[in-house]
Order: structure tokens, then C-alpha cells, then sequence
């Protein structure tokens, strides 16, 4: 279903990736959840994050939009890098940067307010205020988020009356509105049913022309499905990053064979 | 073995019963009394009176039962602290919440809590020798006794019940809502006052209405520092007198028992119950109501 893409540039010069990570370490506490992690992401890709329970797909994913920043006792070494900028370098406004990072997680969160205010939530707190100018960005993040059918007429009905798979496309929308340049994603899918799951994976698929997007999957077949490259971490490592289909038929690496094989995880 | 440890089950089942029963029945007995009075009372000054006179004067020779300025007396203290002790209070919960350390919260909760452990005693003569005389000097003919001074120290008395409660419900509100507004790129004051706040409202109004319900019962701060002068204002100048301190007043003065006079206070008794045990209702059924939200 998904074409894979052939403009993904291999070892091109600095300035064409989108994300460029290199040797992050990350420690909660003593602990270190992240070894020496360096990968380059080209933009408007799609790539998926997979390996076993507790190996740091989360933990890496939440560096791009700095919510370890939560966290207390948390120390990062080695630098992030979006658009060239090295986030972690404190001059950059944490808060005015995650605007750029949308992130969308495992579970539905959305806001105990009615649809329309979740999705201009991001539009409000950066001052917009006029009816139009919501209302317009609203209708088109949830046409984007292909939840504008179910929802046209209940716009002012509380979120938290959507079932599940709705919600998750309410927060999709959300996190659109603010049209950020890359979109995170934690197993979106991994609370819904197969339709649902379905609708999530042709909205990725959608997506890319606008955002690059990162996906954290436990499900295989859905990392084969939607991504362009695939990373497969073990135990805080980065054990090997390639083309989806490259990582599926033929990876390079045994303990990648062994994941994808599910001999264990 | 088994069947001694059913036996004492038993018994302990019954031990509760019993204790919740004496509660309930000290309820009962109290509405009991407070009626049985209050009808009598009620024989003798027609209810239309009680509730449209606007003088309170049954001690005196020309009598007048008009509850209406026993009434504006406690509601306007009542609303001088709670003016005072909803936004510090909340504004405070949410600091603890969001902004301060956890070593801060822990040290500043318990110094709060202490506040409310002071007796009202004190926080009378606190009002009346220290407070009033500081707001006499920034408000020109202050009067001695006035709604001023013992509304604003209720309200730094009730400021650990909103507090305490509140920051239970900031609490409460799942993680998730948090890193979705951090997500979207909203600073920590837009996250606490729009995403938290509103997602912690039932449980902040349950806060704010028992503060009320203790403010209107509140006796020893209004009896020491707001005067007994019933009279029908609004002015947070002047002094007033709440319905707790003319029962006060009248149970410790020499008015003879199975008086009219003395029945007095169970009509007043019956009006502040019946406040408190709508704001407790409102309480209760907001609780009920929201309870589940994110279970
Ligand atoms: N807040 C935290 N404090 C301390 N340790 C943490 C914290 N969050 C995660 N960890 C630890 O860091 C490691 C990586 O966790 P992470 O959540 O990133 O794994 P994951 O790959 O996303 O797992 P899953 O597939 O189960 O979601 C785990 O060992 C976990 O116990
Ligand atoms: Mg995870």
C-alpha cells in the first residue's frame, strides 16, 4: 500500500536532514536509558522506532520536543539537532520551539473541554483569538485528521464523549493545528481497534507531504507498513537504522533478525 | 479458628454500625431540637415577618424579628473572606502544584496547615487589636468594630481548607493532560490556569464551598472583632453582627430559657443550617457528579 521512497538522500552533506542526533546519552537519575545514540532523519519521511519493552523508544522520542524537561533528575549529553539547531543549548525558548513538534501519545489525552476548543487550544495560547481564523484552522486540522465528517456537528460537544479511536484523531488534529514541521508519535494506534488503527496508519501515510514524522510501534507489520526507514533500539542502544524494507527482509544485524522474527521482546 | 474469626468480624461490624449510627442520630437529634424550638417560635412571629423585617431587635422594648440583617451581617463577612481566601488560596495550590520544588511543598504545606490548627480565639484578637487598628490608619473612621477586619482574618483562616483541597484536586488531574499542553507548546502559567485549573474545577468548588460553610459558621473572630450591632448593611466599614454571635450572645446573656426571646437563636440557628446544608448538598452532588471523570 505504502510506496517507498527513493528521494530519501543517503550521506548527504549537513543542512537536508530534518532531525540530526548525535551522541545523545541519557541518564534518569544514575541510570543511563540512551548509549551513544547518533541518527540522522531527512525530512517529510516517515520512521519508525522499534525494540523491545523498556529499551528507550519513548525516552528518545520525548528528546525531540524536550519533554524529559518534566522529569526531574534527568541529565542529556550529546546534542539534538532540528533544522540545524541544537535544541538543547539553552538559548532556544523551550516553549515557543515545541510549537514546531507536534506529539501525539500512547494513549488518547484529550482536554475535558468541547472538540473545537481542543484543537484551537494551540491556536489560543499563541493569541489567536478570532472566531474566523479558529474556526477555519479547526475545520481543516480535523478534515486533515479525517474526523471532520463524524464530528461538523457536535463541534461543541466535550471531547471526552468521542470514543477512543476518535479521540486519538481529535488529538491528531490538535497537534496539527498548530502546524508544527515534525509530528511524534507514541504507539498512536496501540489502544484502538484495527479499523481505527487502520484510519491512524492512512492518516500517517497522508501526513508525510507536510511533517516528518517518527513513530514509536510495538506492531511489525505496522512499522512495514507506514515507515520509510525503521530503527531498531536494544537496551538503550541503537543497534540499526535502514530502509523499512531493508530492516524487515534483510537486516544487518542478529539481534535485529531476532526482534523482527520475534524470537524475543 | 475459623469460626472465632467470623465471630469478631461480627462484632467489629457492629462496632461501626454503631458509631456511624451515634452520628447520624446527633444529627437527627440536633434538626429535632433546632425545629421543635423554631416552631414555636415561628407560632408566635409570622414567617413573612421574619423574613422581610429589616430590624433584628427582639431584646429591646419596640421587638423586631427580622432576620435580614443578622443575615447580611454573616453573609458579608462570609464574602470578605472568601473574596480573600479563593484567589490566595488557589493561586497558592497551584504554585505548590506547578511551580515549587518538591522539598518546598513539603515544608510549606504543613507550615499552612498549621493556620488553620490556630484557634479562633486567637485570630479574634488577632482581628480586633492588630488588624483593625492597621486598617484604621489606611482607612480614616474605620469604625472599632467593623465587617472589615474579621472577614479579611477568616479568610487567611480558611485559606489552608481551599488550599489543602485544591492542590488534592490539581493533583489528581492525570499527567497526560499536562504533557499535552507542554506538547503543544504552552508555558507553564497557560498550562496551570487552562489546562490544569478547568480540569481540576468540581474539585476546587467543593474547596471553596466547605470554605464557605466554615466561614458561615465561624462564631469566635466576628463575635470578638465585628461587633453586635445588628444592622441591615452592606458597608465592610461598619459593624454588624452575624447570627453565630447573637446566639452567642444571647445563650451566655441572662434572658430567661422558654423565653420568646430565647427562641430567638433557634430560628436564627435553623436559617444558618439551612445554608450549610444546601452549600453541603451542592458539595456533595458536585463530587458525585465528577467523581468518575477519569477513572
Ligand atoms: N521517568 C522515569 N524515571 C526513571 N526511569 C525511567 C523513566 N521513564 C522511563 N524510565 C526507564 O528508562 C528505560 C526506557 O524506558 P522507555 O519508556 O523509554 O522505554 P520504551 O522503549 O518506550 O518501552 P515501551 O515499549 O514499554 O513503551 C526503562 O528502563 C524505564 O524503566
Ligand atoms: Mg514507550
Amino acid at each position: 500500500m505504502v510506496q517507498k521512497d527513493s528521494y530519501i538522500t543517503e550521506g548527504s552533506p549537513y543542512g537536508i536532514y530534518k532531525l540530526r542526533v548525535e551522541g545523545l546519552n541519557l541518564y534518569y537519575g544514575t541510570k543511563q536509558a540512551l548509549k551513544d545514540i547518533s541518527i540522522k532523519i531527512a525530512p517529510n519521511t516517515v520512521t519508525a522506532f522499534i525494540g523491545p519493552s523498556g529499551c528507550g523508544k519513548s525516552t528518545f522520542l520525548r528528546c525531540f520536543n524536550r519533554m524529559n524537561d518534566l522529569i526531574e533528575n534527568v541529565t542529556i549529553t550529546g546534542s539534538v539537532m532540528v533544522d540545524d539547531i541544537d535544541i538543547y543549548k539553552n538559548m532556544i525558548d523551550v516553549y515557543q520551539y515545541r510549537k514546531k513538534i507536534g506529539m501525539v501519545f500512547q494513549k488518547p489525552n484529550p482536554f475535558p473541554k468541547s472538540i473545537f476548543e481542543n484543537v484551537a487550544f494551540g491556536l489560543r495560547i499563541n493569541g489567536e483569538s478570532s472566531k474566523s481564523v479558529l474556526q477555519g484552522i479547526v475545520e481543516s486540522a480535523l478534515r486533515q485528521a479525517a474526523l471532520w465528517e463524524e464530528v461538523k456537528d457536535n463541534l461543541n460537544k466535550s471531547a471526552l464523549t468521542l470514543s477512543g479511536g476518535q479521540q486519538q484523531r481529535l488529538c491528531i488534529a490538535r497537534a496539527i493545528a498548530v502546524k508544527p514541521s515534525v509530528l511524534l508519535m507514541d504507539e498512536p494506534a496501540s489502544s484502538l481497534d484495527p479499523i481505527s488503527t487502520a484510519k491512524i496508519e492512512e492518516l500517517i501515510y497522508q501526513l508525510k507531504d507536510q511533517f516528518t514524522i517518527v513513530i514509536v510501534t510495538h506492531n511489525m507489520q505496522q512499522a512495514a507498513r507506514v515507515s520509510d526507514k525503521t530503527a531498531f533500539f536494544y537496551l538503550g542502544e541503537l543497534i540499526e537504522f535502514d530502509k523499512t524494507d531493508k530492516i524487515f527482509t534483510n537486516p544487518s544485524k542478529e539481534a535485529t533478525q531476532n526482534y523482527i522474527t520475534g524470537r524475543f521482546g | 479458628m475459623n469460626r472465632i474469626r467470623i465471630r469478631s468480624e461480627k462484632v467489629i461490624e457492629w462496632i461501626m454500625i454503631l458509631c456511624s449510627l451515634v452520628s447520624v442520630l446527633t444529627t437527627i437529634g440536633i434538626i429535632l431540637v433546632l425545629s421543635v424550638d423554631a416552631f414555636k417560635f415561628f407560632k408566635e412571629v409570622p414567617f413573612v415577618d421574619f423574613l422581610t423585617d429589616t430590624q433584628w431587635t427582639p431584646l429591646f422594648e419596640d421587638k423586631h424579628f427580622g432576620i435580614m440583617p443578622l443575615l447580611s451581617g454573616t453573609l458579608l463577612t462570609t464574602t470578605i473572606a472568601i473574596l480573600l481566601a479563593v484567589p490566595v488560596g488557589i493561586t497558592i495550590a497551584v504554585f505548590l502544584n506547578e511551580y515549587a520544588s518538591k522539598k518546598f511543598t513539603s515544608v510549606v504545606k504543613p507550615l499552612l496547615e498549621v493556620l488553620a490548627a490556630v484557634p479562633t480565639v486567637v485570630y479574634g484578637f488577632f482581628a480586633l487589636q492588630f488588624v483593625t487598628p492597621l486598617l484604621q490608619k489606611v482607612i480614616p473612621g474605620l469604625a472599632g468594630f467593623n465587617a472589615l477586619s474579621p472577614g479579611i482574618v477568616m479568610g487567611i483562616m480558611i485559606i489552608p481548607y481551599i488550599t489543602s483541597l485544591s492542590e488534592d484536586a490539581l493533583r489528581a488531574v492525570p499527567k497526560s493532560l499536562r504533557e499535552a499542553a507542554y506538547g503543544l507548546g504552552a508555558n507553564r502559567f497557560q498550562t496551570a490556569f487552562k489546562v490544569i485549573v478547568p480540569a481540576a474545577n468540581s474539585g476546587i468548588v467543593v474547596s471553596v464551598i466547605l470554605a464557605i460553610s466554615r466561614a458561615l459558621g465561624e462564631t469566635m473572630i466576628v463575635a470578638i472583632a465585628a461587633g453586635q450591632q445588628p444592622r441591615l448593611t452592606f458597608n465592610p466599614l461598619e459593624s454588624v453582627e452575624t447570627i453565630t454571635t447573637y446566639i452567642v450572645q444571647v445563650s451566655m446573656g441572662d434572658v430567661p430559657q422558654d423565653s420568646l426571646e430565647y427562641r430567638t437563636i433557634f430560628a436564627a440557628g435553623i436559617t444558618l443550617f439551612a445554608f450549610t446544608f444546601l452549600l453541603n448538598n451542592i458539595s456533595f452532588w458536585m463530587r458525585k457528579k465528577y467523581q468518575h471523570r477519569y477513572e
